[in-house]
């Protein structure tokens, strides 16, 4: 479980965090939400330790990450595993010496058992057969599947995904999304998500922050977003009338008005 | 943002280099390697310049010493010299500060605008000690090796023109080469490559770890490293001279 107890941070006179509490559960994906410039991957990056928050803390697991030591914030990271927006891979390296590489660096393991585990990991992102190529020789969708892979192979107690969706087609997207929530269960990891596709929100949203001009505006859970009345999380969410559509198709089934088959042909008649 | 600001932050990124490493194999293996990248690969074009800038040395020197008082031997003495305290040491290193500088930058900067930086962060690593300060002790290990072989290869290169273009023989030239020889000039040479060499690796790490931005600022922070890696270089160049000569 991670914690955020009043986070705060400013650039100069931007206040970008503004005092933002909530909790992350363990084993589920937490999403946060919001549009462009709202300060997700800002907060994201405070969460993490990239920045430093001007007030408030971060506690994982009941350790206050502000006061931990130089050397326990390092033991602490190795806890961390990260996918990146643009993947983030060394690009010198083939994809199996990126997943190699945080296994070379901080495990004492035989030559064997590291093979062993990054062939495990490859197999569950399904890129056995892309292990000898190069970031610049795979697609995005594959260059994702190979930073999830990467930040999964030390067994991570936390996983945080800046927008892992974004520049993959839907289909893709799909996969990555249910890549990331079958790793979350199967570890029983927390998973903090910043993302702003809708598909994530409605498929994989265990729970939900949606951020606004630096300011947590809303929390809930995919199935209460549907029933929320805030009207900016509403216009921020369900922005085009297809999704408002959607969204209503959604509040029906949920209400048992119509099942979960949709019996399409029926209601069209 | 001011000159001491730059100068605050280029200590704080030194400072910070020094860590005890997370993988002290790794480090290891990352400093062979940009021992290889940075020293071994700018082999080829100090090899060139050198051979080149001894020979000139030799031809244009002949061309000045017109009096028949002046033994030939002494165009040996003057190329020696030249190469040993000015042309190895600095004009090599001012040549590698766009060949390694240029490197440095852009690398460090990719990585950075890519998030790869971020990402060794996250993992627990000390960026600035697995990436910078091997960069810079590759340096300061193979950057005076480079000189060395630059002061032989620019006398060979010398002592090549001048029975080439019927100068003076090499048996002349040799005598040259040996009278008055002074030991110190080598190690004064010597002195200046590691300087330079910090100048080299220091000035553009810092600049390809700071960037902050796109590719149109890999591209910036590449150029003003060189520029300002240049101009310290001949800085350093003038003060060790009034110092120590």
């Amino acid at each position: 479980m991670i914690e955020l107890k009043n986070l705060k941070k400013s650039f100069g006179e931007n206040v970008v965090i503004n005092d933002v509490s909530a909790v992350m559960d363990t084993g589920k994906c937490n999403l946060i939400i919001g549009s462009s410039g709202s300060g997700k991957t800002v907060l994201m990056k405070c969460i993490v330790g990239l920045f430093t928050p001007d007030s408030g803390d971060v506690v994982y697991d009941e350790e206050e990450f502000k006061h931990m030591s130089p050397d326990d914030k390092k033991m602490m990271r190795q806890k961390i595993g990260m996918l990146f927006q643009g993947s983030a891979l060394f690009d010198s390296m083939t994809v199996e010496q990126n997943i190699f590489f945080p296994l070379d660096m901080f495990t004492n393991s035989t030559k064997a058992e590291k093979q062993k585990r990054v062939d495990e990991v490859l197999e569950k992102v399904k890129l056995k057969d892309a292990h000898k190529k190069f970031p610049a020789e795979i697609s995005g969708g594959m260059k994702k599947r190979v930073g999830i892979a990467r930040a999964i192979v030390l067994n991570p107690k936390y996983l945080f995904c800046d927008e892992p969706n974004s520049g993959l087609d839907p289909q893709t997207s799909l996969v990555i999304d249910k890549l990331i929530k079958e790793i979350t269960e199967e570890y029983n990891i927390t998973t903090v998500i910043n993302t702003h596709d809708m598909n994530s929100v409605m498929e994989i949203g265990d729970k939900i922050i949606y951020m606004y001009k630096g300011d947590k505006e809303w929390e809930g859970s995919n199935k209460e977003i549907i029933f929320s009345k805030n009207e900016k999380l509403n216009s921020f969410i369900f922005a085009s009338e297809f999704l408002q559509d959607a969204k209503d198709m959604r509040m029906l089934e949920m209400k048992g008005k119509i099942d979960n088959d949709r019996n399409m042909d029926e209601l069209l008649k | 943002m001011s000159f001491f600001t730059h100068l605050g932050r280029f200590l704080l990124m030194i400072k910070g280099m020094f860590t005890r490493p997370e993988n002290f194999k790794m480090y290891w293996k990352e400093l062979m390697h940009q021992c290889v990248e940075l020293g071994l690969g700018s082999l080829g074009i100090i090899a060139v310049i050198s051979v080149f800038i001894g020979a000139v040395s030799t031809v244009q020197t002949a061309y000045q010493l017109v009096s028949p008082l002046i033994p030939r031997s002494t165009i040996a003495q003057i190329v020696r010299d030249t190469i040993i305290l000015e042309f190895a040491p600095t004009l090599s290193c001012i040549v590698l500060a766009g060949v390694i500088g240029s490197k440095i930058a852009s690398e460090l900067g990719n990585m950075r605008v890519s998030e790869q930086i971020d990402a060794l962060e996250i993992m627990g690593i000390n960026t600035k000690a697995y990436l910078v300060a091997p960069k810079i002790l590759a340096c300061l290990i193979m950057i005076p090796l480079l000189v060395v072989i630059a002061m032989v290869l620019g006398i060979w290169g010398g002592r090549f023109a001048g029975t080439a273009a019927n100068i003076l023989s090499n048996v002349a030239f040799d005598r040259g080469l040996l009278s008055g020889f002074l030991a110190y000039n080598v190690f004064f040479a010597i002195i200046k490559a590691y300087t330079f060499a910090f100048i080299i690796s220091g000035v553009p790490a810092y600049y390809g770890y700071n960037v902050q931005g796109g590719a149109l600022e890999i591209g910036r922070a590449s150029t003003s490293a060189v520029v300002t890696s240049c101009i310290m270089i001949l800085l350093a160049d003038y003060l060790l001279a009034a110092i120590l000569l």
